[in-house]
């Protein structure tokens, strides 16, 4: 057997129609980009899920570091202001 | 569900064999014997080749193209169950009496579609042909003077173009992959190359049905220049070998169609009049 | 849960004092997010228990679906009229999506789907053991879209809100796919059983085998079932075997009346006081024995499947090299 051979691993993204974003459907094994994209739209769009395809080597995803939850999503906390809900002495308003 | 927008299920609104049967069941449909002979073949070769291709499925070489192959295989289904049904309608049949009640003689599938598995390597240089032939079949059969038979078409000849593009693909993997893939794909070709030449024959019904129909040896060309541009990337040269004697239009078959035959119809045959 | 802990801490011994305080910190987020019900991502702190438990249990379940697309491929080629093959075809590459989504969920956990599948191969992973009986009629697709299909609904569903974040969303979109698979078995059996006399004999013989089976789907009884209660800690099991089993009872009860066929267990009640459906006693000596591998098909199964795996290597390295080959080139064109 040969365990090093296996294919590597692809993520995929799917617009579901026109106008949406690519949404993570899911992921793959596949040798190469071109046989990824058929690989996903076999698997992935078997149900008339998509319109449009992304596939994306796994490892070229770099992530935010999940331990620093804290740090790294601090800074929007209590920056209230940044919302629409902030703003209370408008309301009633028309048009705004 | 957050992921609602990416798993969307819909039915989607192609033509379905649902639709032609309604469309004979009202009369809108209405083959001559000529056009259902016709639309026989078309749907015996998708169908031949369906069965052949729905016995991959648990048995790929990796599980994603146990995916590919079974939809491939359920375009094919798709497509047989369209002409049959059509076909049916010249002689007042289902087709589940046609697929499931004719002798072999009866069949007009041509013998490349009948041809064994093998191994991968077979499969996807039998698909390759098959695609690239059912292709330029399909896209002119849009222009059908019959309009089930191009609406049908219409219909297939998006699929039967992913097909091409499947099997082409790995056409150049299993050319230039490996010594061994090379060698089984080269033994591939030619083992089944003898069996294009029917698929290109002119006979008389294709003389008689006029624009009605696709004459075969018309196709020939094209398909011979877009399967030599994929066979020139794949540094392959068609194997010369001359041309096995055909006849599955008129009945006369390969030794492998009664074996699937006697698989496909024993449970059908079991229970004659039956509904399932 | 505290048993766990101090299994964790006692592990920590050996480690830095700041692997030690990294561990602890990740421990407590852990627990918190299990009390609120919260999800793990794959990269988020996990117990190591937490993280094995899980591997074993989603590449059992992505075995169970390819090993299980076997039973029922056996009739594709047969299937008795095109429409049902079309359908028949569809389910079973179905389950090669949902083997594909569940090893995929396992493969964030660290482990690749290779591996998995070497372990498959070489007999050393567990499937769900229904798999190991044979159809040997039309009808058992009946009885395996409505039963096997139903009781595995019945387990998957709860599995969506699993702790565990790329389970529980594998689940979701097995769960739509699924939704048509038991509908065209019951389809198929209330066919059968308005048909003629043999084929409504067909039908009900297909139901009195894959009955029995399909309840043992839901695992040992509460009372013999060692790993159900840390897993229901864990948010990955949310209802215990007996209570699914119990429920799945009741809706083949109800479901086998429209299909005027019966079930082979004349002790099937509702029990009035606990408000549960209860059914006749199963012959656990049997789910061992063909878990421990003496069904009538493991051999044929587990052989299929390393003819698959193995006689297609030449492919899946054919592929890889042909990959190798064009980066190369177009390496050297850049």
């Amino acid at each position: 057997m040969s365990e090093s051979l296996g294919w590597p691993l692809w993520e995929v993204f799917v617009r579901s129609s026109r106008g949406l974003s690519h949404v993570h459907a899911g992921s793959l094994h596949a040798p190469d980009a071109a046989m990824a994209l058929r690989n996903a739209r076999d698997l992935y769009t078997r149900r008339n899920e998509g319109v449009s395809i992304w596939v994306v080597p796994a490892d070229a995803i770099a992530a935010s570091d999940p331990d620093s939850k804290g740090s790294f999503f601090e800074s929007p906390q209590g920056k209230d202001y940044r919302h629409a809900t902030y703003y209370v002495k408008s309301e009633g308003v028309k048009h705004l | 569900m957050s992921e609602a927008s990416a798993t969307r299920i819909t039915p989607g609104n192609a033509l379905r064999p649902e639709d032609i049967a309604l469309a004979v069941q009202h009369g809108t449909a209405r083959p001559s014997e000529d056009v259902g002979e016709y639309a026989l073949r078309l749907g015996d070769d998708a169908l031949i080749l369906a069965q052949r291709l729905g016995h991959w499925i648990s048995r790929a070489p990796e599980l994603e193209e146990d995916v590919a192959l079974g939809n491939i295989a359920l375009d094919q289904l798709g497509h047989a169950r369209s002409f049959l049904t059509y076909a049916g309608a010249a002689w007042g049949k289902t087709e589940d009496e046609l697929a499931y009640f004719r002798r072999e003689p009866e069949f007009r599938s041509s013998h490349l579609f009948e041809q064994p598995n093998g191994d991968f390597a077979v499969t996807i240089v039998r698909q390759f042909i098959v695609s690239y032939y059912q292709y330029e079949l399909y896209r002119r059969l849009t222009a059908s003077a019959d309009a089930t038979l191009a609406a049908i078409a219409a219909k297939a000849v998006k699929e039967v173009d992913y097909h091409r593009d499947h099997s082409a693909q790995w056409v150049l993997r299993l050319a230039l992959g490996t010594e061994e893939s090379r060698r089984r794909l080269l033994a591939g070709f030619r083992l089944l190359w003898p069996y294009v030449g029917e698929l290109f024959e002119d006979d008389d019904l294709t003389a008689r049905l006029g624009d009605a129909a696709v004459v075969p040896s018309a196709l020939r060309a094209d398909f011979d220049q877009l399967t030599g541009e994929v066979l020139t990337e794949a540094e392959i040269e068609i194997p010369q070998v001359p041309a096995a004697l055909g006849g599955g239009r008129q009945g006369r078959h390969s030794e492998h169609l009664g074996f699937i035959l006697a698989e496909m119809q024993v449970l059908a045959r079991e229970h004659p009049g039956a509904d399932w | 849960m505290e048993q766990q802990l101090q299994a964790v801490s006692g592990a920590a011994a050996q480690q830095s004092p700041e692997q030690q305080a990294d561990a602890e910190a990740g421990q407590a987020y852990f627990d918190r997010a299990m009390a609120a019900d919260s999800r793990i991502e794959p990269r988020d702190w996990m117990p190591d228990a937490y993280r094995r438990t899980l591997v074993r249990q989603i590449s059992q379940h992505a075995h169970s679906e390819i090993i299980g697309m076997q039973p029922e491929a056996n009739w594709i080629t047969r299937a008795p009229s095109l429409k049902r093959k079309a359908i028949l075809m569809a389910k079973v590459q179905d389950e090669a999506g949902h083997g594909l989504y569940l090893y995929s969920a396992a493969e964030t956990l660290g482990t690749s789907r290779d591996e998995m599948m070497g372990q498959l191969v070489a007999g050393k992973a567990r499937y769900s053991s229904i798999f190991n009986y044979p159809t040997v009629t039309w009808a058992d697709m009946g009885a395996i879209g409505w039963m096997v299909d139903g009781a595995a609904i019945c387990n998957q569903v709860p599995l969506c809100r699993a702790s565990f974040g790329p389970y529980g969303r594998a689940m979701v979109r097995v769960c739509k796919e699924e939704s048509f698979h038991q509908r065209q078995g019951f389809e198929i059996l209330l066919e059968l059983a308005n048909g003629t006399p043999a084929q409504k004999q067909m039908a009900q013989d297909a139901v009195n085998r894959w009955y029995a089976p399909s309840l043992m789907m839901f695992g040992p009884p509460d009372d013999d079932s060692p790993n159900s209660k840390q897993s229901m800690a864990w948010n990955i099991k949310r209802f215990s075997n007996d209570e699914l089993r119990s429920r799945f009872v009741g809706m083949m009860a109800e479901q086998v009346k429209v299909l005027g066929l019966s079930l082979p267990d004349a002790e099937i009640r509702f029990n009035e006081e606990t408000k549960k459906w209860e059914h006749g006693a199963l012959d656990w000596d049997e789910f061992k024995e063909v878990l421990a591998g003496r069904g009538p098909c493991n051999a044929q199964r587990m052989e299929r499947r390393r003819e698959a795996h193995e006689g297609g290597a030449w492919v899946r390295e054919a592929a890889t090299a042909y990959a190798a080959k064009m980066a190369a080139k177009n390496e050297v064109a850049a």
